[in-house]
This record gives C-alpha cells, sequence and structure tokens, in this order.
C-alpha cells in the first residue's frame, strides 16, 4: 500500500464526523433536559454553527483571524528557517549539536504554559503569540531535519566528493531530494503545534483583538457557541494553513529542482 | 602519469583485506582481480581517497573517473539530469557515448525505471565523460549481455589509451590481454 492510498484511508470520512455531531448534540439535548442551564455546559453544534455564520460577515471578525495568524504563522515561518539553518550547522559540526541539545530538550519537554508565563514578563503581550509559536515548532524542524541530513545516502556524497561536486549541485541534486521530505513531516506536525500554542498563549496573555482574547470572553461571560464558533475558526485555520504551506513546499521544492535541471 | 601501491594493508573488524599489496599502473587497462570479499572495492576505494590505508602509501591522481560496484546514481533524474550532475553543463560527446552504450540522452524516464544493465551502462557512461586523469572501474560489466559487454569493453579500451585505468573484476573473461593483479 502506498503511503498517499495509506494517507487517505486514514483521513477524515464523513459519515464518521457525522456520528460524531448526532453525539454532541444529543449529550447537549441531555444537559439541557437535566439542568436548567444545560446548554451553557454544552452548546449544541447547531448553535455553535449559528454563532460562526453570525460571525463570518463582521469585519472585526476578520481582523482578529488576522491579527492571531500574523502572529502564530510569522513564528512558524521565522522558526521554519532557523530550524533549517541551525540543524545544517549542527550536521555539520559536533559543538554545534551538542551546544543546541539541551536548549532543544528543554523546550520539547518543560510545559508550554511555563513558557507563556514566562515570556509574559519579558514580552508586550503582542508579541507573545509569535514568541510561543516560534518556540514550539523551532525542536521538529531541527530534529527532523538533522535527521534527514543525517539519514542521506553515504555512498551518494562519497561519488559527489569523487567528481569534485559543487556544492550547489549537491545541495540540489542530492540534499533536497533526501532531506525534503523530513522537512515536510515537520511542517505538517509543527503547523498543529503553533496553533495549539498560539492560541493557549493568547488566552493567557490576552493581546487585544486576538482570537485568545476571543475565547477568554467567551469563557468569562459563559458563551459556548462563541467559544466553539472561534475554536472551529481556529480548527479550520490550521488545516487549510497546512494544506496550502504544504502544496506551496511541494511546488517550491519541485520548480527549484526543475530549475536546476535545465540551468545548471 | 602513474598509479603505484607500495605494501597497503587494510582490515576491518580485525579481519585483513589487504595484505602488503604492491603494483604500479601505467597508461592502459590493469586488472585487479580476486574472490568476492577479496579487498577490489577497498583498494579501488583507497586510490579514490575513500578509505585510508592501515598502512602503506598509494601514487594517485587528482581527478578520478570512477564506476562504483553499486553505481551510484541519482535515481529520481533521468541520464542526462545524472551526466549533468558530475559534469555540468559542458555534455560534448555525452549523446554519442551514451549511443554506442545502446542508451539515449533525451531519454527522460527516472533511472529508477532503468534495468540494472542500463544502470551500469549509464554509470560507466558517467565515468568516461568526466574529466579525469585515471579511472576506477568496479565491476563495471556486471550482469551486462553479451553485446553491451563488448561495447563498454571497447569504450574502455579506448580510454585507456590515455590513461591508466584500474578494472576491478572477478571474471577472468573481463581480464583477457590486461595485466592482472591478483589480489
Amino acid at each position: 500500500m502506498t503511503s498517499t492510498t495509506a494517507r487517505k484511508k486514514d483521513s477524515l470520512r464523513p459519515w464518521a464526523v457525522g456520528v460524531w455531531l448526532v453525539l454532541w448534540q444529543g449529550v447537549s439535548m441531555l444537559l439541557t433536559a437535566v439542568y436548567p442551564h444545560g446548554s451553557l455546559l454544552l452548546a449544541p453544534p447547531v448553535s455553535a454553527a449559528l454563532r460562526l455564520c453570525e460571525l463570518l460577515p463582521a469585519l472585526d471578525f476578520w481582523r482578529t483571524i488576522l491579527h492571531s495568524t500574523a502572529r502564530i504563522f510569522g513564528g512558524f515561518l521565522l522558526s521554519c528557517i532557523l530550524g533549517v539553518l541551525l540543524a545544517s550547522l549542527a550536521a555539520a559540526n559536533r559543538r554545534v549539536r551538542e551546544f543546541l541539545a539541551p536548549a532543544v530538550l528543554a523546550v520539547k519537554t518543560v510545559p508550554v504554559a511555563s513558557f507563556i508565563i514566562l515570556a509574559l514578563v519579558w514580552l508586550d503581550s503582542d508579541a507573545l503569540s509569535f514568541f510561543i509559536s516560534a518556540l514550539m515548532v523551532f525542536p521538529p524542524v531541527y530534529l527532523n531535519v538533522l535527521e534527514g541530513i543525517r539519514q542521506m545516502d553515504r555512498q551518494l556524497l562519497e561519488m559527489a566528493d569523487v567528481f569534485h561536486v559543487p556544492l550547489r549541485r549537491r545541495l540540489w541534486g542530492i540534499g533536497v531530494p533526501q532531506v525534503y521530505p523530513y522537512f515536510r513531516t515537520a511542517m505538517s506536525l509543527a503547523l498543529g503545534l503553533c496553533w495549539k500554542a498560539g492560541a493557549a498563549a493568547e488566552v493567557i496573555g490576552l493581546p487585544n483583538g486576538s482570537i485568545g482574547e476571543r475565547l477568554y470572553n467567551a469563557k468569562i461571560y459563559l458563551r459556548t457557541p462563541d467559544l466553539f464558533a472561534w475554536t472551529a475558526a481556529i480548527v479550520t485555520l490550521s488545516v487549510a494553513l497546512e494544506k496550502l504551506c504544504l502544496l506551496a513546499a511541494d511546488r517550491l521544492a519541485g520548480k527549484a529542482a526543475d530549475e536546476w535541471n535545465c540551468k545548471r | 602519469m602513474e598509479l603505484q601501491a607500495v605494501n597497503v594493508c587494510k582490515a576491518y573488524n580485525g579481519t585483513p583485506v589487504l595484505q602488503n599489496v604492491t603494483f604500479t599502473a601505467g597508461r592502459g587497462v590493469t586488472c585487479l582481480m580476486a574472490a568476492s570479499g577479496g579487498g577490489k572495492s577497498t583498494l579501488l576505494h583507497i586510490f579514490l581517497g575513500l578509505v585510508r590505508p592501515d598502512s602503506g602509501t598509494v601514487k594517485t591522481v587528482p581527478r578520478w573517473g570512477a564506476a562504483f560496484q553499486e553505481t551510484r546514481l541519482l535515481e529520481h533524474l533521468n541520464a542526462a539530469n545524472n551526466l549533468q550532475f558530475v559534469l555540468g553543463p559542458d555534455m560534448s560527446g555525452a549523446a554519442a557515448l551514451l549511443a554506442r552504450l545502446g542508451l539515449d540522452l533525451s531519454d527522460e524516464r527516472p533511472v529508477r525505471a532503468y534495468s540494472g544493465g542500463m544502470k551500469r551502462r549509464l554509470s560507466l557512461a558517467r565515468a568516461l565523460l568526466v574529466p579525469s586523469d585515471a579511472l576506477a572501474l568496479d565491476e563495471p560489466f556486471a550482469g551486462l549481455d553479451e553485446e553491451s559487454h563488448a561495447r563498454c569493453l571497447a569504450c574502455v579500451r579506448e580510454a585507456a589509451e590515455e590513461k591508466p585505468v584500474l578494472l576491478a573484476t572477478h571474471a577472468p573473461a573481463d581480464t583477457q590481454g590486461f595485466p592482472v593483479i591478483r589480489l
């Protein structure tokens, strides 16, 4: 079975999503029947969908989306660049690898809430989600790219050495095709992570006009339909950006390889 | 241009692979003959600078053309791109040599779609085309049919008129007419 087929088989099935929505609706109706304000505990999916429909035409909704996306996605991009650069350095130099190892381990193991609170002491709340997103994205990108470089075909590198192939040609002929799958996997994983961590940072730091602030307000005023509507917006953004980024990266890697093949 | 090995020794995990190998190879084909695992590839790799001998010295050249036992082609690229990877933009003579070896430079298929024999011939073509002072050919005719074998051998003979060629093989048929170093 190819990985694409496996991916398709593992992807979301409409019937399964439907069953979960029906279950959600059922539990919400049960809570409403048992408690006087049961719908506050768990808003039904229909209310959440209606609330999202109300929010969609509002300019403020899009401004909030843009505010959070710019910071969280900005952190993701910065970390991707840093992760690739430092992984390349670490692969070439053992001391760099040893120097970075404790920092990467710390970011991987320390709870994100600790970093958020610490960062709140240092930074303006507006920069918080950018910083936290970048922090969470760095380890998977760095570690995956480093592993990709380590797993490169040594025999091909030896061949390039024997034929004195210039660095640029080695990069596009051997490096990119062999390391890119590792980077792609890291990107997919990191995009989910950065939204989770970035939104959590915004809920704690409460920057003005952010999705996190909207989530916090939903909790304060017990507006559970709002909570679900904003959560749905985050999930949609995360999935859409993941698809877009992977598509763009695939195109870029393919185009770069094609250009290299033509020009050299 | 001359290649020389003086008392070259190499062992892997305490098992000797090469013991006091000494020879000199000038222009022309010199066959390195041994059974499988007999140290032919190791000796070629020592000349190519990929392996360090435990003791002894080699006199080598700065620029090698090499055909490796495992072919070492970029499987995702086509024949032309594989050659361009080592040759750069100057592909003069590539189309003619590939045609002599029964390959087509305009074949767009990635090398991973090639048969074992086609890969071996492409690997040999790459070694012959790259500007070099000597050739290291590791089992370059393994798995080739009679016609391909003859074509490849003719190309190697031509190249050997200008430079030293070390040809590692375990097949006595490959060594006919050439000096043989038994390892």
